[in-house]
């Protein structure tokens, strides 16, 4: 959760010089959903995410140092420079990709998820999603198609209560999503989204079940980001939502609850926090110095990997 | 060498596939109800059990990303449509995603996914039902769009798209389907972007599409009536296009008439215009001529698909006015060929 957090801070430090130049969804205030589901997975496990893809790409196990280089749109990057912030893939950790089409990657979980049953692997897949998501037709055959064949997937909704600017309530009848799922026979789960704790045992639960051929879950973890849709900055001032909404997320920060918890329990020392942060500050300025001492893609490739 | 209808020919193509690659998997409505698709997957069915060719819900979006899935983790899906129509609501999944998810990830991974859809016609199927949309897919790249003529097309194309590492969609005139023809017995396979040559000619080139092959081929029986030797060229795959075949034989015969099954508006034929209009500006000898569909939707009612689509007639008559443009009034007045009236549906 260091990492993300402190890399997600990094884009916002270096926004502003206009060297990465793509569009980027922070996910800061959201990051104890993409921990908590990824540390219930095994390598092996495959995600889908979406525009906001950075945290599930960090939590799956991707490369910081290929993230930035893909960021700054480089040779190293992740995917070569042809994807940027939207995209990121990792499969070496599982990590398929991300469509930047809300909803777009939901149906490809189900379909690793049905090469994992039909290869008699026992591999769990994951789509991360947004609460937008939910109102998109392909979600719902998703569910169906999952539900109906009994497959290993975990549909995770990250309920941040806003799609750019459009708050929950006008775009949706019910402020819950995971209800749905009764409706295709499988369980929907509400957890906090800023306890990475409590996400971590839900996504453990439907992965254990998932395994066992229980077949998938809806898990809509309540969460909230800090900054704006796109782009590194505060938006409060566009009046969509107020300073003490937000402030009231804030005081439930992810990283901070999660800290206290290891702290009041004994299993971390401040000083051990402060190694973490130390090491975690030290590998984020180098991936930012590798991305930028990156080459670019030659013009050449502007055609490979077509088909 | 035996004789095949072009559905068998696909039955057996996905037989011999799935026999050599386990990978394969074959989905969609009905794929293994007793019609199956126009006897064209029940083989496989009955060959391979449940477990790789299933019934699908009428989910045509979730389908299509779930097969772009699939295919990432190792699987390759052959997703069957009684209708290419239905492919509408699946064109975000087909354009977004599997047409660039190996672009988007820098090459790290492919997505090995056939999509085989039929294209309806006659027998009322009206506008929403047998639309030739190949010029939507084709314009798209990362896709592959074959269409195939012939049976023995069928068999080694469908062959070639089962054995590729990227999205191929199939286009199929239900017309074809009872049209028989020469295929050998054991696996083979036609390499995508190569056109086939039908005929030779000297006087005009033909460049068809799918079932318009069958058309061109009459006209030209008609035109040789008349003296006038027309070559015809089978492109079979639209993307990758086979550029270099139909510029040499138009360079050959100096004139040009392309039939396509869709709109002639920004479609196949516009862009095979262009094509040969960009490598032999001043060595055409006439206007190049498009036999495509009126700028309309299908109507339903049988009188109105009479007026709707083109023929053997109306690619005669392009070639003639090709000729005409060389040497005006030298063509005696000839009746036309018919159109072709063996097929009796329903669908
Ligand atoms: C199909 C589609 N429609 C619209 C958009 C534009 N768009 C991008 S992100 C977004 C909001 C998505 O909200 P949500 O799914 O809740 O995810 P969040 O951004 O809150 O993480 C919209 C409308 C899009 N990318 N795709």
């Amino acid at each position: 959760m260091r990492r993300i957090r402190r890399a997600e801070e990094m884009i916002v430090e270096r926004y502003p010089e206009e060297e990465i130049r793509c569009p980027t969804h922070l996910s800061i205030g959201q990051e104890a959903v993409a921990a908590g589901v990824c540390l219930a997975l095994r390598p092996g496990d495959t995600a889908v995410s979406t525009h906001r893809c950075h945290a599930h790409y960090l939590a799956k196990g991707g490369d910081l140092r290929a993230m930035f280089a893909e960021l700054y749109g480089r040779a190293t990057g992740c995917c070569g420079g042809k994807g940027g912030s939207m995209h990121l893939t990792a499969p070496e950790v599982g990590m398929l990709g991300a469509s930047a089409i809300v909803a777009g990657s939901i149906p490809l979980a189900v379909g690793c998820a049905l090469a994992a049953t039909l290869t008699g692997s026992d591999e769990v897949a994951v789509a991360f999603f947004g609460d937008a998501a939910a109102e998109q037709g392909v979600t719902h055959e998703s569910l169906g198609l999952a539900a109906l064949r009994r497959l290993p997937v975990l549909f995770v909704c990250e309920n941040n209560l806003y799609a750019t600017h459009s708050p929950l309530r006008a775009r949706q009848v019910s402020e819950d999503i995971a209800p749905r799922a009764a409706a295709y026979r499988m369980p929907g789960v509400i957890v906090d989204g800023t306890d990475a704790v409590a996400v971590y045992r839900a996504a453990r639960a439907a992965v254990a079940r998932a395994r066992k051929g229980g077949g998938p879950t809806l898990i809509e973890a309540k969460t909230y980001r800090w900054r704006e849709h796109v782009g590194p900055n505060f938006d409060i001032a566009l009046g969509y939502r107020s300073q003490a909404e937000l402030s009231r997320w804030m005081e439930r920060d992810p990283l901070e609850g999660v800290a206290r918890r290891l702290l009041q329990a004994g299993v971390m020392e401040a000083a051990h926090r402060e190694r973490i942060d130390a090491a975690v500050e030290a590998e984020v300025a180098q991936a930012v110095a590798f991305a930028k001492a990156s080459p670019f893609p030659s013009a050449e490739q502007l055609c490979a990997d077509v088909e | 060498m035996r004789q095949l209808k072009y559905r068998e020919a696909i039955d057996e193509a996905t037989r011999q596939a799935m026999a050599k690659d386990e990978r394969i998997i074959v989905l969609g409505v009905g794929v293994d109800d007793a019609k199956g698709i126009f006897g064209t997957t029940r083989g496989a069915f009955e060959r391979f059990g449940s477990a790789r060719v299933f019934d699908t819900p009428l989910s045509e979006a979730a389908l299509t990303g779930m097969c772009v899935g699939a295919g990432l983790r190792g699987l390759h899906p052959l997703l069957v449509h009684a209708r290419n129509d239905f492919l509408l609501l699946t064109m975000d999944q087909i354009v977004n995603n599997a047409a660039k998810w190996r672009y988007m990830c820098g090459g790290k991974l492919r997505v090995p996914v056939t999509i085989r859809a039929i294209i309806g016609r006659g027998w009322g199927q009206a506008a929403q039902h047998s639309q030739s949309l190949q010029a939507l897919f084709a314009h798209v790249p990362g896709l592959s769009v074959i269409m195939p003529a012939t049976p023995a097309d069928a068999k080694g194309l469908l062959m070639t798209a089962l054995s590729t590492d990227g999205p191929v969609i199939c286009l199929e005139h239900r017309w074809l389907y009872e049209k028989s023809g020469p295929v050998p017995e054991e696996p083979y396979q036609i390499p995508l972007g190569q056109a086939g040559l039908l005929r030779e000619g000297s006087d005009v080139t033909i460049v068809a599409v799918s079932h318009m092959v069958l058309e061109a081929v009459q006209a030209a029986e008609a035109l040789a009536a008349d003296g006038i030797q027309a070559e015809i060229v089978d492109v079979r795959s639209l993307r990758p296009l086979d550029s270099a075949t139909i510029v040499r034989s138009v360079a050959k015969t100096g004139r040009l008439v392309i039939a396509d099954t869709g709109w002639k508006s920004f479609g196949v034929s516009a862009e095979i215009a262009a094509r040969v209009g960009e490598e032999l500006f001043g060595r055409l000898r006439a206007p190049i001529r498009r036999v495509a569909l009126p700028e309309a939707p299908t109507p339903g009612s049988s009188a109105l698909e009479q007026v709707y689509y083109p023929g053997p007639r109306e690619i005669a008559a392009a070639a003639r006015l090709c000729l005409e443009a060389a040497h005006p009034a030298a063509l005696p007045e000839r009746p036309a060929p018919a159109r072709p009236r063996d097929f009796h549906g329903p669908f």
